[in-house]
């Protein structure tokens, strides 16, 4: 099986609201995948549709080579979820969660729990409504990465997470991969992303927007340029693919995109060069760049996304 | 810093945040009294006919069970007792404010973000009395004012009025105190009510039995004992004024010992490894339910061994009043009329064990509102086992429980007419001829979280509706069809001679179509709908 997920214009409404609005998302067998988005983009919309708790308005869907609709019961053994807000039994302590959720996705790992158990720190004896956040979210770390599953499904894993626990999280995300698992991982950790993802997507509104490797996704974007040179400037400002030139007496700044590189440094020499820096793309410039027009033009479709942590509990 | 800094801003912020509940239930209890006081104007008028009624009605140990003695035929008396049964629900309607605004925002962390503001470590629990007291305050200055209003006289009104006022501020009181002792808001509200359920159990033993020293101990009872309207005894005021100071007492030392979030016992540690039972839906189920469905059956089993001690008194009770004797006498002698007390109580705990099945049935939308359903429903576990594995609960939970009141209901029934075997097995299937009306409920419960689960509490109103048609339609005179409504009006006497098992039939596949198809509307829809 090449894919473990596949979905082509998926649709998903609530009341008014088109949550989903034809999105695409291909993961590779195999491979972790980050899954960004700002806000309210639908990321944990799509996830509740991939595990079959949402039923799709329109689109294909097809998870591990199943309908996750359909199939959910069979599909759902052979992964593991962990949502990005993991709340706990109050009365359950963190073991009997833990054995609980691995039991119910037919069994898990003794020997990797306890490994777990230790790396993450988390003493398993302390009661569901005593654990802090970051805990809650290594209850759920911990079931999850100790069952024997094909596919885990990561929202947000980390939020709540030190440094510290963030390294350890990687770690045991690679030696999944190592195994031979696929992870698709939501998340808004950049450093995350850079450090564990083969390929990402990134959505915005529903929609997706950008999909393959970083160094793909680098290379649509532009190079930002800052040089030195002898010769009076002359002849840049026309070249294709260069934006935002600021001429201050020798030197030059300018970004220019990735097609019209080589061009651009030709003419450059030409005019001899004193000094040059260029710098690549970073991603935080990739994300800023969706985010932002997200926040500004799409901030009424994005809201109204069901999201747990939004319960009111009074 | 003084200990009370910041109850001002609580106060305020609590007002806003209740601004249309508080309103709202002071309003309707406000409203009631006077209503009923129009009526007996209306419908009795002479003081011949208001003794009929009160020797035919008022008196009647069903109705002195669940409203409390009348002590005379006035228009004030009949409608201070007809009104007992809301000194009930303002007593719970304090308690359950009080431990909204305490244990609930502690549980859900909301205290803490204002803890970390200028706040006095008492500014928490008094500003959540200041409020529930000021509005059992409005709501008995209302009341006494529309008793006014109606005609009738004013010390007895004001004597009403302050009677509504202390039976809130006691219990509010008592809600201040749970809230301290248990670190979970679910947890106050069983402590609280099992304080309140205590409350009305002594009355209603106090006020059934020949002596009524139990109601003296119950602070449901006292409200009666002022006697408004019929020679006022206003020093009985005094009895919740000291019985509030005395809670108050308790609850503020523990307040201040205990740490923010923490109850008085400290949490333990649970097992690091979850136990062979904890391995399926139905272990984790029985695991959410198995407290409620303890503390239940003491409850019932607690008001069995009451109610069924109380019967044989309440057969004898009406000796000396003709009209009684005459419709004793029809109902079979004063055996008769302890069967006809006994059957108004099981009914009466088969709407309680109604709400028992309700409440284990919305058990599964507080799963789904919490997170709790979604991680466990991306498991191998059916929508439709889920599902069952509370349901299970929601339908056997009133059975464990009615059996359990039957049963110790035939005991001391037994023990005080000397044969035991032959009354157990009569208890217990009266006990159980409740389940199926019960069960309809349940069922709606059901259905309502499987197809509108945002709806889901509307089994509430719908149990309400029926409290309401079963205890006070017949002295309404409601119409029949209007009765039929209910389940329970089909539930057959089990303790009469004669009595055909159809209804229960009837009910039971009635209850099994509702919970069948909020079985399969709910593997169909969205999870989570929040």
């Amino acid at each position: 099986m090449e894919t473990a997920i596949d979905v082509s214009g998926l649709v998903k409404t609530f009341g008014r609201t088109r949550a989903l609005d034809g999105l695409d998302l291909t993961v590779r067998t195999g491979e972790v995948h980050g899954f960004l988005g700002p806000n309210g983009s639908g990321k944990s919309t799509t996830i509740r549709v991939l595990l079959g708790l949402l039923r799709a308005d329109a689109g294909a869907v097809r998870l591990l080579g199943g309908d996750p609709w359909r199939d959910a019961v069979a599909l759902h053994r052979r992964l593991a979820y962990v949502p990005g807000d993991v709340t706990l039994w109050p009365n359950l302590s963190g073991g009997e969660v833990i054995d609980l959720l691995g039991r119910l996705r037919g069994g898990l790992d003794p020997k990797r729990r306890a490994e777990l158990l230790e790396s993450f720190e988390l003493d398993p004896r302390k009661k569901g409504r005593t654990y802090s956040k970051g805990n809650r979210q290594k209850v759920g770390l911990v079931a999850a990465l100790a069952s024997d599953v094909e596919l885990l499904i990561l929202d947000e894993p980390t939020s709540g997470l030190d440094p510290l626990m963030e390294e350890v999280f990687q770690h045991w995300v690679r030696r999944a991969r190592q195994d031979g698992r696929t992870v698709l991982l939501s998340s808004h950790i950049l450093a995350e992303v850079e450090a564990l993802c083969d390929r990402v997507t990134i959505i915005r509104a529903g929609r997706t927007v950008e999909s393959g490797t970083l160094g793909d996704l680098r290379h649509l974007h532009r190079t930002a340029i800052d040089a030195e040179v002898t010769a009076p400037l002359d002849g840049l400002a026309d070249l294709p693919g260069v934006h935002d030139l600021r001429v201050e007496g020798q030197r030059v700044r300018f970004d220019v995109d990735t097609a019209s590189l080589d061009a651009a440094l030709r003419r450059l020499t030409e005019l001899g060069v004193r000094s040059l820096v260029s710098t690549p793309p970073t991603l935080e410039e990739l994300f800023l760049r969706h985010y932002e027009t997200a926040s500004s033009s799409d901030a009424a479709s994005s809201s109204g996304v069901a999201r747990p942590e939004t319960a009111d509990r009074s | 810093m003084s200990a009370l800094t910041g109850t001002r801003h609580l106060v305020r912020l609590m007002l806003r945040r209740d601004r249309l509940l508080l309103p709202l239930w002071v309003l309707v209890l406000a409203v009631l009294p006077m209503t009923y006081a129009a009526s007996f104007f209306e419908l009795f008028p002479t003081a011949a006919e208001r003794a009929a009624y009160l020797e035919g009605t008022a008196r009647n140990p069903s109705i002195v069970a669940l409203l409390g003695p009348a002590y005379g035929d006035s228009v004030g008396g009949l409608t201070a007792q007809r009104s007992g049964f809301l000194l009930l629900i303002v007593a719970l309607a304090s308690l359950l404010t009080v431990i909204r605004h305490t244990r609930t925002e502690e549980e859900a962390g909301r205290r803490e973000l204002l803890g970390g503001s200028v706040l006095g470590r008492h500014a928490g629990l008094t500003a959540a009395l200041l409020v529930t007291y000021a509005a059992d305050v409005v709501l008995g200055l209302l009341t006494a004012a529309g008793l006014v209003s109606t005609g009738l006289p004013v010390g007895g009104s004001v004597a009403y009025g302050l009677v509504t006022v202390l039976t809130g501020v006691v219990f509010a009181t008592l809600g201040g105190l749970a809230a301290q002792l248990t670190e979970t808001a679910g947890g106050a509200r069983g402590i609280g009510l099992a304080g309140l359920g205590a409350a009305f159990g002594l009355r209603l033993a106090g006020d059934t039995a020949g002596n009524d020293w139990p109601s003296w101990l119950s602070p449901l009872g006292w409200g009666a004992r002022v006697r408004p309207y019929e020679g006022e005894r206003w020093w009985v005021l005094l009895l919740p004024l000291a019985a509030t100071v005395l809670l108050a007492a308790l609850a503020y030392p523990v307040s201040v010992r205990r740490d923010l979030g923490a109850g008085v016992l400290p949490p333990r540690l649970g097992p690091a490894t979850a136990g062979g039972a904890l391995s399926g839906p139905f272990g984790l189920a029985w695991r959410l339910h198995r407290g409620q469905i303890l503390w239940w059956s003491v409850g019932f089993g607690l008001l069995g061994l009451i109610l069924g001690g109380a019967a044989e008194a309440a057969g004898r009770s009406v000796e000396g009043s003709p009209r009684m004797e005459e419709i004793v006498a029809r109902l079979g002698g004063a055996s008769g009329m302890a069967d006809a007390y006994l059957g108004v109580t099981l009914s009466l705990a088969g709407l309680a064990a109604a709400g028992y099945g309700i409440q284990a049935a919305l058990r599964m939308r507080a799963e789904e509102s919490a997170g709790h359903a979604e991680p466990v429903l991306a498991t191998g576990t059916r929508r439709s086992t889920w599902l069952l594995s509370h349901v299970a609960f929601a339908l056997l939970g009133p059975v464990v429980v009615l059996a359990v009141a039957g049963l110790t209901t035939g005991l001391t029934y037994g023990l005080s007419t000397g044969d035991v075997p032959r009354q157990l097995g009569r208890m217990l299937a009266a006990g159980l001829a409740q389940v199926p009306a019960a069960w309809v409920l349940a069922g709606l419960a059901v259905l309502l979280y499987g197809l509108l689960p945002r709806l889901a509490s509307a089994a509430w109103v719908v149990l309400a509706v029926c409290v309401l048609l079963g205890q006070l339609g017949a002295v309404l005179e409601l119409d029949q069809w209007l009765l039929d409504v209910s389940p329970f009006t089909h539930t057959p006497q089990v303790l009469r001679d004669a009595w055909t098992p159809t209804p229960l039939y009837v009910l039971t596949a009635l209850a099994v179509t509702l919970a069948t198809t909020g079985l399969l509307t709910f593997r169909r829809r969205d999870i989570p709908v929040l």
